[in-house]
């Protein structure tokens, strides 16, 4: 039976990894080649390469980088930041990565999503969206690393970006990023019950039940975490062991 | 010994030929008709979709050439839908190497249960045949990205559980075919990609 995937995330800025609290405070976590290719061989299922400078300074995301991480890793990756055009896409997927993930250049110019789905397929592009709760109970979206507010509800634009054609959704909760305190539980099982295509779950994953809880009550479809991973609270042979006790399907 | 990749309009041929580079195998990618035909092993890959791409091989000569090859071939996910007969993926009609024929995921399994369209993720392989998959436990786990699915059929080598069953790898004389990503599945696909190289 299809399995629930454990994703790690490498955050990379000047081509090393970091994680940050909060998405602030950023601290070192190693190269990401190396690690890349341990979680692999420990039993990720899937990796995510995100440049965090990328939007910021306008800077392109590495693409020596990328060809260097598809050389030596042999589980499906995805790589985001700055990434606003099909030029962008194509040259990304040259280098070896198997999906791309778009966040705020999509939400600013929506025909995006569109334009790299007839050109890549859907099953290429990731709809990456930062989400805060806010005293309304509302989920809205945020753009630029969690920067920028806008007005639109999370639903909303997910909703909007599969229509549009991304293949899936990587929904980071800005209240929980960085906590350890759980997943947002109610806003991934409402996407992941409303809309057609897969939802990762990032932000918040810091115990093992958390994940169980994620993955089945919360009906993700994959978990995404970083520093639980980088600073080694929890590998992943001994989390995906868990969740198989717990009676969720994974790859072992 | 030689190895071609097909080069065509479909998806990310590269990380094939960086998969066979990691298990020490050299090959070249190509849409040079005499390379194709003088290569040892081909390995026709693809993500995409059908009809643009039976176009594409039509538009070069590529259809008549890969259904006349005599060597070892391996379809990969669009590559093995493309060798079977038909795909409802715009009502294409495909090479006819396989008899199988290919259609949408519903987005309902036999049971009413929801499915997300397309598959994208682990899934395990059984009842598996030929020296393709030589060496890998039943229920070995490979990674897939499909809306399309190949019937069960006479040439199924492997079968896959989503929604209801259907031919994860397919076999005819010469010719195989995979749906999911042997590039992309770990030591399981690396096994693969070997045995394809070393044994078939």
């Amino acid at each position: 039976m299809l399995t629930k995937r454990i994703i790690p995330c490498l955050d990379i800025k000047d081509g090393r990894t970091v994680k940050g609290v909060n998405f602030e405070n950023i601290r070192d976590a190693g190269d990401p080649v190396e690690l890349g290719a341990l979680y692999a061989q420990q039993g990720a299922d899937e990796l995510v390469f995100l440049d965090i400078t990328a939007t910021n300074e306008k800077r392109k995301t590495l693409r020596e980088l990328v060809n260097r991480i598809a050389h030596h890793i042999n589980i499906p990756f995805t790589v985001g930041g700055g990434i606003s055009s099909v030029e962008d896409v194509s040259l990304l997927l040259q280098n070896g990565a198997d999906k791309i993930s778009v966040n705020t250049s999509a939400y600013r110019r929506p025909e995006l999503v569109g334009e790299l789905a007839k050109e890549f397929g859907s099953q290429c592009v990731v709809l990456a969206i930062d989400t805060r709760q806010e005293e309304d109970g509302e989920w809205y979206v945020y753009l630029n690393g969690g920067r920028v507010r806008t007005d639109t509800r999370c639903v909303d634009w997910a909703r909007q970006a599969v229509d549009l054609g991304a293949g899936e959704i990587l929904l980071t909760s800005m209240n929980h990023d960085g906590t350890k305190k759980g997943f947002a539980m109610d806003i991934t099982r409402t996407l992941a019950e409303s809309l057609p295509v897969p939802i990762i779950a990032s932000g918040g994953g810091g115990t093992m039940p958390h994940f169980v809880n994620i993955l089945g009550e919360g009906k993700a479809d994959a978990a995404l975490a970083a520093s639980i991973f980088h600073f080694k609270e929890i590998s992943i042979p001994e989390l995906k062991g868990y969740l198989q006790d717990q009676h969720i399907a994974v790859r072992i | 010994m030689s190895t071609v990749i097909v080069k065509y309009n479909a998806g990310n041929i590269q990380s094939v030929l960086y998969a066979l580079e990691r298990i020490g195998q050299q090959a070249v990618v190509t849409d040079d008709p005499g390379q194709i035909r003088g290569a040892d092993k081909v390995i026709f890959p693809g993500v995409g979709e059908a009809s643009t791409a039976m176009e594409y091989l039509k538009g070069r000569g590529l259809d008549v050439l890969l259904r006349e090859l005599k060597q070892p071939v391996l379809g990969i996910c669009l590559g093995m839908q493309l060798m079977c007969s038909y795909s409802e993926e715009n009502d294409t009609t495909c090479l006819g190497i396989f008899e199988e024929k290919v259609k949408k995921f519903a987005g309902l399994g036999e049971n009413g249960e929801k499915l997300k369209v397309p598959q994208i993720g682990w899934n395990n392989i059984y009842d598996l045949k030929t020296p393709l998959l030589e060496g890998l436990p039943e229920n070995s786990f490979c990674y897939f990205v499909h809306g399309y699915y190949a019937d069960l059929g006479k040439h199924t080598i492997a079968t896959t559980r989503y929604g209801q069953p259907y031919s994860s790898g397919l076999h005819r004389d010469n010719f195989y075919g995979v749906q999911f990503h042997p590039e992309k599945s770990a030591t399981v696909g690396e096994r693969i990609l070997k045995n394809f190289l070393e044994n078939v």
